[in-house]
């Protein structure tokens, strides 16, 4: 192509002419098939309640770390100069989600809305990606629906979903001998959604199901939906409770006395935040299914290190996430030379990928979900941990093919 | 039965986060009139300001059933000061609003300074565990929670019906005009009893600490519940609140084990019952409706 430093002088005449024309000149020279000369990745997420720590304002550092890398991987072969990334706070509201997203597509000038945590807020975003036929590549939430009954051209699922966490989690737990349960879960879309799936695992492993209670959310005391589950005496008391709720159940439930009646606690979903906040004692020995974990192996413990220069902590696998959908967003632009959704698209689809969040992933082309290796996490004990966040250790691999759900399974049509 | 007993007991310790922070609230309702709606609010900072103790000087829990309520009541002085004092003349709606802006601030300061995923907590050794009352196993810390509640609440009944200063606030919140007459200085008993309040839901908060999740939204809810309380025990009065906090909570643990689905509704479902058939609650005086 063209040399980086006439690129880079044309790009800025290109702003200035711009400048001079009010916004309406097409861009002439440089960056000619790139939307006003440059790339925007637009993050949108929660930047102030509970999903902040799991992902919030370090997702949108990790972003920045893929620009970074991409810029530095292709240098003057870059086939655009400049990519702006900004970050929203959408509140965890699908209201706000929806008319941010459609505000960031039209007049945000964003080629790609990244993250957007909450299953209902990723949903209206998802309609809007439709609507103006922008990428949308969704990390945090975790609803089969983006890529089930509600997926559309430009919607992807790059890190994990519901069907994932039972599938790992309820699968091993009764083949490991937990077959009779219990679940508690809050009783809204995502719990339910969960229990449907963890009640269809579990029975798949040849468990049964002795009950399920739901709970008030967001709730604080569980003390007697958990005597309530424990009174069938069950091998296992699966909660679908996330955030703040799944502290309150680990509290209570350490302080019934459940597990010296030899009842263990499954979680549905957890992150390491939450091990973080809540102590690693308080944990130990509980199983859960991840879908990234910093310390798994040297590459990704590589990845964390430079992490926690930019930011001060150890990634969640949503941060991870967040760099790997936009690297490869990167990736896909830089072989389709231009931002356009559905030359980039095009190339994101059925890409066999492995980079330092997805393992032997690959961007399915049917429903656009990203399926790539899952594993069954167990919590150290106390005396197991070595260093700050050092909290999980992986059991066993859960190969793609296996973590997730086949594509013949899927009732999405693009 | 062995199981009726469990609820009721889990029901009680559930009761007594509300009976404490519900005393703290009517006692400021009664002396200043005001509705304090950051009552949540130092409730979170009570648990928070624990966890943070033990977390950097190891202060253990004994020593910040002590130390917090001291600096919430500092810090409750700080506020009536500061703050409430110059809206006591005006419409109640002030400070309600005041104090609801205030709430958001602290619970805003909080999640930045500790972010959202909330702190860890330990409980001591003596009082983890479980004790055996004649075949019914309990976990020792929730009966801990409910004797040294019910401790505190009788305390504060016998300060206020047995002593001069408890008869000078009582005085001061039923008959101010009299109290005045007679020479009493009723605005001196404003700050301190403010204080107490807020030292109040502080000490509830230390006592959730290692039971609940220590997040900054945890006073969001436990405040929307805690109004309730007051309201079913009777605005301003001390005695109804204890009692209300305590029944709140064991219908709410009953909810959860029999009708798990309306576990929360219950509560207000009795709110809902005690203002239409008794609009004062059930031991408001006529004159707290006027």
């Amino acid at each position: 192509m063209r040399s980086k430093r006439i690129g880079a002088g044309a790009s800025a005449m290109t702003a200035v002419l711009l400048l001079g024309a009010c916004g309406g000149g097409g861009p002439g020279g440089s960056d000619g098939d790139f939307t006003e000369g440059k790339l925007v990745l637009a993050v949108l997420n929660d930047q102030s309640g509970i999903y902040k720590d799991a992902s919030g304002p370090n997702s949108v550092k990790a972003v920045r770390m893929a620009v970074a890398d991409y810029q530095k991987k292709y240098g003057d072969r870059a086939v655009v100069d400049e990519i702006e990334v900004t970050s929203t706070d959408h509140q965890n509201k699908p209201d706000i989600a929806n008319s941010k997203a459609s505000e960031l597509y039209e007049r945000g000038g964003a080629d790609v809305i990244l993250d957007v945590p909450t299953s209902s807020a990723a949903l209206a975003v998802a309609n809007q990606a439709k609507k103006h036929k922008r990428v949308f590549l969704d990390v945090s939430a975790a609803t089969t629906e983006l890529t089930g009954g509600q997926c559309n051209k430009y919607t992807f699922q790059w890190a994990y979903n519901t069907y994932m966490l039972a599938n790992g989690t309820g699968t091993t737990v009764t083949e490991n001998g937990g077959k009779n349960w219990q679940i508690i879960y809050p009783d809204y879309e995502f719990g339910q959604n969960m229990t449907r799936s963890f009640t269809e695992a579990i029975k798949k492993a040849g468990g049964t199901v002795q009950g399920t209670i739901p709970t008030p959310f967001p709730n604080d005391n569980f003390a007697t939906f958990l005597t309530k589950a424990g009174s069938t005496n069950p091998d296992v008391i699966g909660t679908m409770q996330a955030g703040g709720d799944l502290i309150n159940v680990v509290k209570q439930f350490n302080e019934s006395g459940l597990k010296e009646k030899g009842i263990d606690l499954a979680v549905g979903l957890m992150l390491i935040t939450d091990i973080h906040s809540l102590g690693v004692d308080q944990f130990a020995g509980t199983m859960f299914t991840d879908a990234w974990y910093w310390n798994m192996d040297a590459e990704s413990r590589a990845w964390a290190d430079r992490f926690r220069d930019e930011t001060g902590t150890r990634p969640t696998f949503e941060h991870a996430g967040n760099y790997s959908a936009a690297l490869q967003y990167l990736e896909a632009v830089q072989e389709a030379g231009t931002d356009d959704a559905d030359a980039v698209v095009g190339k994101l689809e059925g890409k066999k990928i492995n980079d330092v969040f997805l393992r032997n992933g690959e961007i399915r082309a049917k429903d656009h979900l990203v399926v790539h290796d899952a594993y069954l996490a167990r919590v150290k004990k106390p005396s197991e941990v070595k260093e700050d966040w050092d909290y999980e250790e992986i059991v066993t691999t859960i190969p793609a093919a296996k973590a997730f759900p086949p594509a013949e399974a899927s009732n999405c049509s693009l | 039965m062995n199981a009726v007993l469990q609820y009721a007991v889990q029901g009680l310790a559930a009761g007594s986060f509300y009976a404490l922070a519900a005393l703290g609230l009517a006692i400021i309702f009664g002396v200043l009139g005001v509705v304090n709606f950051a009552h949540g609010a130092f409730y979170m900072l009570g648990a928070v300001t624990a966890a943070v103790l033990l977390d950097t000087l190891a202060l253990p829990l004994w020593w910040s059933l002590l130390v917090v309520p001291v600096l919430m009541f500092g810090f409750g002085v700080v506020v009536e000061r500061l703050l409430v004092q110059w809206l006591l003349r005006l419409d109640p709606l002030y400070n309600f609003l005041l104090t609801f802006g205030l709430t958001l601030v602290l619970v805003e300061l909080v999640k930045q300074r500790y972010g959202v995923s909330g702190l860890p907590y330990k409980l001591p050794g003596a009082l983890s565990g479980r004790v055996d009352l004649a075949g019914v196993v309990l976990p020792r810390y929730q009966l801990f929670v409910f004797l040294f509640s019910v401790a505190i609440c009788v305390l504060v009944w016998v300060v206020m019906t047995r002593t001069r200063v408890g008869m000078i606030v009582r005085a001061s919140t039923e008959k101010p005009e009299l109290a005045r007459a007679l020479g009493i200085n009723v605005g001196r008993w404003v700050t301190p009893v403010f204080g107490f309040g807020v030292a109040l839901a502080g000490l509830a908060g230390v006592l959730a600490a290692p039971f609940r999740a220590i997040t900054a939204d945890m006073g969001n809810n436990f405040a929307i519940i805690l109004f309730a309380v007051v309201v079913i025990g009777g605005l301003g009065s001390i005695v109804g609140a204890v009692v209300a906090g305590f029944l709140v909570g064991l219908v709410e643990a009953f909810g959860q084990a029999y009708a798990p689905t309306f576990a929360q509704i219950l509560i207000f479902v009795l709110m809902a019952l005690i203002i239409l058939v008794r609009p004062a609650g059930l031991f408001g005086r006529k004159e707290a409706t006027a």
